[in-house]
């Protein structure tokens, strides 16, 4: 899960990386109040989970609260690259003497945590990498060991960093290496890191990505979920307990397994080639052991997205026993009812396939039709969405 | 010949006396593969009788090791113990872990994987795979074990449902070894571990290569496979409708900016000489006309 620049600045302020008093406003009197409070000259930033906000015009200095106020209105509401601005930041402007990069990330080629250090930071990093690499330090970093003092040194050296602020910089990659290990983040990135004209570091501009697998352990990241910017669809599929990504086609997608789901996304969208260029509507993967309750659900999620014009039920029974898929799909028709309306392709292979195919033959349902192969079968479901 | 597993293979189950470890113990046993024990951290000294085996459960990989000489290690452990248990199996130095939970937090997989290279005793398998299985010799994981016979092909793939659906595709012919090395972002077993052991197999005579989205592993298998692989390979690669930024089902299967595609995946398998299918049954043809079958 990707993090808003405040929320990123409230888990850095709560690990003791220094920034910037800060607020957020979801409406222009808000912005006031929180310029008001923080005093002096501010900036308003739109939040945004999407890079290249300061060209669309989502960044703005305001001299006063007034202004603060002003620049707030112009900015929420805004789009930028199709994401709608719904909350501002309002920071304390520094005055800024040099910009600097750090970032901790999870180096999934070497299997290990990697340290990135610029002292050309506030650009792209991407392109700093790509036209000038010999500007980015890269230090590897032990998932066993960590970040020590003297790991910060060495990094603080590779990437040369003036001798005046190395020591800050070295407290600061400790505190964010308390961020990256307590909170089970996979990226924490620090772009620009600043040294103010007083001569401090403070980390101006945050990017925090959590790692979903360990929200057992972290209590507290539930209620950083943006419940507001999720697809509608999603949030009832993720309230469902169902593995699910809307897309924009027409042909609903049911499958086992991710690999296979993925699979026959693309299967559908090749076969749909021939018919106008219909897509897949969807991701959902149902997972092991799919039961008439978890059919009946991920059915109601798919018939109820208005851009489904035909569904694809591909399941290769492993664990997964085809009869109960079978049985799924039927009852999942009957607690559907009338408001089941559009027609479904079955593919059934694997376990118990046999019992599978004769189980939908005998509800002789008129709306589900059986394929004997996944190519065929997504050749014809892209053919029904096509009419 | 197979790779990683064989008919010597000795396993234990750490998670047994749970209801996946008990599930999947009893699946293993009837499709042949010689279960020796369970491990259980507080349930030492218990028996439990599964297909009428009597199975010992211990505290400890280390004391199953020493009571039953087990040579491989199946894990069924929720995520929360999985790294404890991955541990246990690496300080017993148990030479093959192959871990099946899914939903361990990366910072436990890249702190186990990392000791695991540290003590240099333990191949680790996953996490979040379907395990490997050598038909007829050993099933270790949870691969069905009546989809398809042993034979000449070498199987490799990220994702459990595309192993089974390719063994079916190609269940005439056969395996020698089908080794799922799992969805996560750092995973133990490699591609390219996997491709240089049947390369180094008698048995294998051509490989089957099944990527996804996400990390240049398959990038790296193929630069890999001009150098070292004779072989014929043939590859399929899931997600090339994902989106960018959305994690697809695989804690693993995202696209990042312009990194992890699957066209770029594609490019360069073709570029190391591999045919790449459009679809799993077009892969499988690619085999049967590098094969003749």
């Amino acid at each position: 899960m990707d993090l808003f620049e405040y929320q990123a600045r409230d888990i850095f302020e709560k690990h003791g990386v220094p920034v910037l008093a800060a607020a957020i406003a979801t409406t222009a009197d808000e912005a006031e109040a929180a310029a008001t409070a923080i005093g002096g000259k501010v900036v308003v930033k739109a939040q945004v989970k999407v890079g290249g906000r300061g060209k669309a015009g989502g960044v703005k200095l305001a001299e006063n609260p007034k202004d603060a106020r002003e620049k707030a209105g112009a900015i929420l509401g805004m789009d930028i690259k199709g994401h709608t601005v719904r909350t501002v930041m309002i920071a304390a402007a520094a005055p800024i003497e040099s910009e600097y990069y750090l970032a901790i990330l999870l180096d999934r080629s070497n299997r290990t945590f990697l340290v990135m250090a610029s002292v050309s930071g506030g650009m792209d990093i991407e392109e700093v990498a790509h036209t000038a690499p010999e500007k980015l330090a890269k230090v590897p970093v032990s998932a066993v060991d960590g970040i020590s003092l003297a790991k910060a040194k060495e990094i603080v050296a590779a990437a040369k960093f003036p001798a005046d602020v190395a020591d800050q910089v070295s407290d600061v990659l400790l505190k964010l290496w308390e961020v990256f290990q307590s909170e089970d983040a996979t990226l924490v990135e620090v772009n620009p890191l600043v040294k103010t004209s007083d001569g401090k570091i403070v980390a101006l501009d945050g990017k925090v990505t959590l790692d979903e697998n360990a929200d057992f352990r972290q209590p507290d990241h539930q209620s950083l979920v943006d419940e507001a910017g999720e697809n509608p669809l999603e949030a009832a599929a993720k309230e469902k307990g169902l593995n699910y990504v809307k897309l924009e086609g027409e042909v609903g997608i049911i499958g086992n397994g991710a690999g296979l789901v993925m699979s026959t996304l693309d299967v559908v969208a090749y076969a749909g080639e021939k018919y106008g260029g219909v897509r897949p509507a969807n991701f959902l993967d149902i997972g092991g052991g799919a039961s008439a309750q978890i059919m009946a659900d991920g059915l109601s999620i798919i018939l109820g997205d208005k851009d489904v014009k035909s569904v694809f039920v591909n399941v290769f029974g492993g664990i997964t026993a085809c009869d109960s898929v079978a049985n799924g799909i039927v009852q999942a028709l009957e607690l559907l009812g009338p408001k089941a309306t559009k027609p479904i392709v079955v593919r059934l292979d694997g376990n118990n396939v046999l019992e599978g195919r004769a189980i939908l033959k005998a509800a002789a349902h008129p709306l589900v039709e059986q394929a004997d192969t996944m190519d065929g079968a997504a050749n014809r479901a892209a053919e029904l969405a096509a009419k | 010949m197979t790779i990683f597993i064989d008919e010597s293979s000795k396993v234990i189950v750490q998670g047994m006396t749970g209801s996946e470890g008990t599930k999947h113990t009893r699946r293993m046993l009837i499709s042949g593969t010689n279960i020796v024990g369970g491990v259980t951290p507080g349930k030492g000294g218990q028996v439990v009788e599964i297909e009428s085996r009597q199975l010992p459960i211990f505290n400890t990989v280390a004391e199953a090791m020493a009571a039953t000489g087990a040579n491989v290690s199946v894990i069924f452990v929720p995520p929360k113990f999985a790294k404890a248990a991955v541990i246990d199996a690496i300080n017993a130095k148990m030479p093959l872990a192959v871990v099946i939970t899914e939903g361990i937090p990366v910072h436990d997989s890249a702190s186990f994987y990392s000791y695991a290279q540290t003590v240099g005793s333990t191949q680790i398998i996953g996490p979040n795979c379907p395990g490997l299985i050598s038909p007829g010799k050993s099933n270790v994981g949870i691969i069905p074990a009546d989809i398809t016979g042993a034979g000449p092909i070498g199987l490799v793939s990220k994702s459990g449902t595309l192993t089974y659906q390719m063994m079916y595709e190609l269940r005439d012919i056969g395996f020698s070894t089908a080794v799922g090395i799992g969805g996560d972002p750092v995973i133990g077993t490699t591609h390219i571990d996997c491709l240089r052991a049947f390369q180094d197999d008698p048995n294998t005579q051509a490989i089957v290569m099944i990527g996804e989205i996400g990390g240049d592993a398959e990038e790296r298998a193929a630069a890999f496979i001009s150098e070292y692989v004779t072989k014929p390979v043939v590859g399929y690669i899931a997600g090339f409708t994902a989106p960018e930024g959305k994690t697809m089902g695989h804690a693993g299967a995202i696209v990042s900016g312009s990194s992890g595609t699957a066209q770029g995946k594609k490019d360069a398998l073709e570029a190391a000489g591999v045919k790449v299918g459009q679809t799993p049954s077009e892969t499988a043809r690619l085999l049967r006309a590098i094969m003749g079958r």
